[in-house]
């Protein structure tokens, strides 16, 4: 495996990420696209982290605290998502107009 | 390894974190805002070891490697997001209390998301910046919703929390590009490395993402969308925390990739920044015209100053020479002030709205007639975001246009340009609500005071503390000046 094939994915990944964050209508399914594109994060990251053989293992580190950062966004992203499901039965970010954009 | 005087106040905040959510534990329903003053307390004592760290010999102390370093830099802002702090608490301790809201939490969450500004202003690389610009936001998303029941507010947090994650998610690809091409997460190491990969494609992408994730963070135009609604949705005391305190921190993280760690590429940074700062400026204020809830106008207003507050970025790389000390300097000027008067501003609008019972700009015609008190407030707030002087807000545009013009050619003179023109149409809409707060005829029948007593006192408190800091910054710059001064010594690394 090359460095290069796994930068590829992680490129498709965070793609993939970009799209659904933009196409999903449902707060969940949005929340799971960041996921998508915080595991390309990591995957950049290991992989760099391990190409350059880097004696503090800088590159595994982060993806350790973007890992634990990412629960807990998640964390908090479910909660406002649960608030505003129990608000108006629905989790679909079109439908929350009160606000204009 | 752990200088223990140097983590002193980011070790007493944390502190004080854990001591409200305990005080929240044990204190009776109506002794809530005690937790409020556990809060305040904490932060005035941490604001002691930034006076003797500021007055030691020392004036760099490095840990971790140079992960985490206490300097001049790291002082001011410290001292900055603790003040923020104080005077946010001072907004909220009435506003929460008439709501009954979870109150202990609130005073946890705010003064987390200050620790994570503390955190920021000394990290020195990507790792701890971005733990600490988590920390701002996490709290931050969780305060946009405090108003559980009302769907406007649920709405400004997920909105606030989708472009929140999603722009950490591209900050975050960014960082990771930037280390895979300088196989560094240190500012200082990705700067000599910089050298070698500048011209590098994947290095340019790089950095552009890591301006795009902050871009989110200060609601720069085009990524200003969620601004207006999050802060209108959200408690008037979390959105005034947002615009000063969640936006300082942006700019913290900017000013540290942007002059420490991509020191070696202005050619790169400056001219995407000169981009963002003169559409901020445009876009802000050309909307913020239209305005009609006082909420939305200052939401616009603060987008359009974070386009004030990127002009010396650009100015700094499309000129040869050292002027990269100058415009960290007036970025860090325009800051400190904006913070003074904006939250002045958000101040004024959680009294006049309480006697009003409105946010929307013409029911607070003829406001002088019948709150003078608030009226003089607000005119003062909003005549100093204006610019006009004795009043602080013109010292922070006289050095902008300072930094622009220094060492000018036709690139920065064009920026000053528009932001000239920009500082003339801001005049127009903050000059209009002061117009028809004095001129405008009050309506025939005015709503019985809630409150006869005046405002409650520590709100009172706070507008005691703003006013006098924006006169007196306004007559004597140097106060603020010196700071920014000092501050500005990691320009360029």
């Amino acid at each position: 495996m090359t460095l290069a094939q796994f930068l590829v994915l992680s490129a498709a990944l965070f793609s993939i990420g970009i799209y659904g964050v933009l196409i999903r209508r449902n707060a969940v399914l949005v929340l799971l696209s960041v996921e998508l594109m915080l595991a390309a994060v990591n995957i950049n990251f290991v992989a760099f982290g391990r190409y350059f053989a880097d004696s503090t293992a800088g590159g595994q580190v982060f993806a350790l605290f973007v890992v634990t950062v990412a629960a807990a966004e998640v964390g908090i992203g479910l909660a406002i998502v649960l608030l505003i499901f129990r608000n108006r039965a629905s989790a679909n970010i079109d439908e929350l107009d009160v606000l204009k954009w | 390894m752990f200088d223990y005087h140097a983590l002193a106040p980011d070790f007493i905040v944390a502190g004080t974190v854990l001591a409200v959510l305990g005080a929240d534990l044990f204190l009776p329903r109506e002794r809530k805002w005690l937790a409020a003053v556990v809060g305040i307390l904490g932060l005035t004592v941490a604001l002691i070891p930034i006076v003797t760290l500021a007055a030691s010999d020392d004036s760099v102390r490095s840990m971790m490697d140079g992960s985490y370093v206490i300097d001049d830099f790291a002082l001011v802002l410290k001292a900055f997001f603790i003040l923020t702090g104080y005077i946010v608490l001072l907004m909220s301790v009435a506003y929460v209390e008439a709501d009954r809201y979870y109150q202990g939490e609130y005073y946890f969450l705010v003064l987390a998301s200050l620790l994570g500004g503390m955190v920021m202003a000394s990290s020195r690389d990507l790792i701890s910046l971005f733990v600490g610009l988590e920390l701002v936001s996490g709290p931050a998303f969780l305060l946009a919703g405090w108003k559980k029941a009302d769907a406007r507010s649920n709405e400004a947090a997920l909105k606030f929390f989708i472009i929140g994650v999603l722009s950490a998610a591209i900050l975050l690809y960014g960082m990771s590009l930037v280390y895979g091409m300088t196989g560094s997460l240190s500012f200082d190491g990705i700067r000599e490395a910089s050298a070698s990969v500048a011209e590098e494609p994947v290095f340019v992408l790089g950095i552009l993402l890591v301006l795009v994730g902050f871009g989110f963070k200060v609601s720069a135009v085009p990524f200003h969308f969620w601004a207006p609604d999050t802060y209108e949705g959200a408690p008037t005391p979390v959105t005034a925390y947002l615009s000063v305190g969640s936006k300082a921190a942006g700019f913290v993280g900017i000013l540290l990739v942007s002059y420490v760690a991509f020191a070696g590429a202005p050619e790169i940074w400056g001219p995407a920044l000169w981009i963002l700062a003169a559409l901020s400026m445009i876009v802000g204020n050309l909307i913020a015209l239209r305005q009609e809830n006082i909420v939305r106008l200052l939401a616009y207003s603060s987008i359009a100053h974070a386009g004030f507050m990127l002009v010396p970025f650009a100015a700094a790389a499309l000129v040869e020479g050292d002027s990269l000390n100058q415009a960290f300097e007036a970025t860090v000027t325009y800051v400190l002030i904006y913070g003074i008067m904006n939250l002045g501003a958000f101040a004024v609008v959680i009294a006049a709205a309480r006697r009003t019972g409105s946010g929307q700009i013409r029911d607070w015609s003829g406001l002088g007639s019948y709150a003078p008190g608030i009226s003089i407030l607000l005119t003062l707030f909003f005549f100093s975001l204006a610019g006009i002087p004795p009043l602080a807000g013109w010292y922070a545009k006289f050095v902008m246009f300072l930094a622009v013009l220094q060492n000018a050619n036709g690139w920065t003179i064009a920026l000053a340009a528009i932001a000239a023109l920009n500082a003339v149409i801001a005049l127009y809409y903050y000059a209009r609500v002061v117009q028809s707060v004095w001129m405008d005829p009050a309506p025939d029948e005015v709503a019985p005071d809630p409150e006869p007593s005046g405002v409650a006192p520590s709100l009172g408190l706070a507008f005691g503390m703003l006013a006098v800091a924006v006169i007196v910054v306004g007559v004597f710059p140097e106060a603020v000046g010196q700071f920014a001064k000092a501050a500005s010594a990691i320009a360029g690394g």
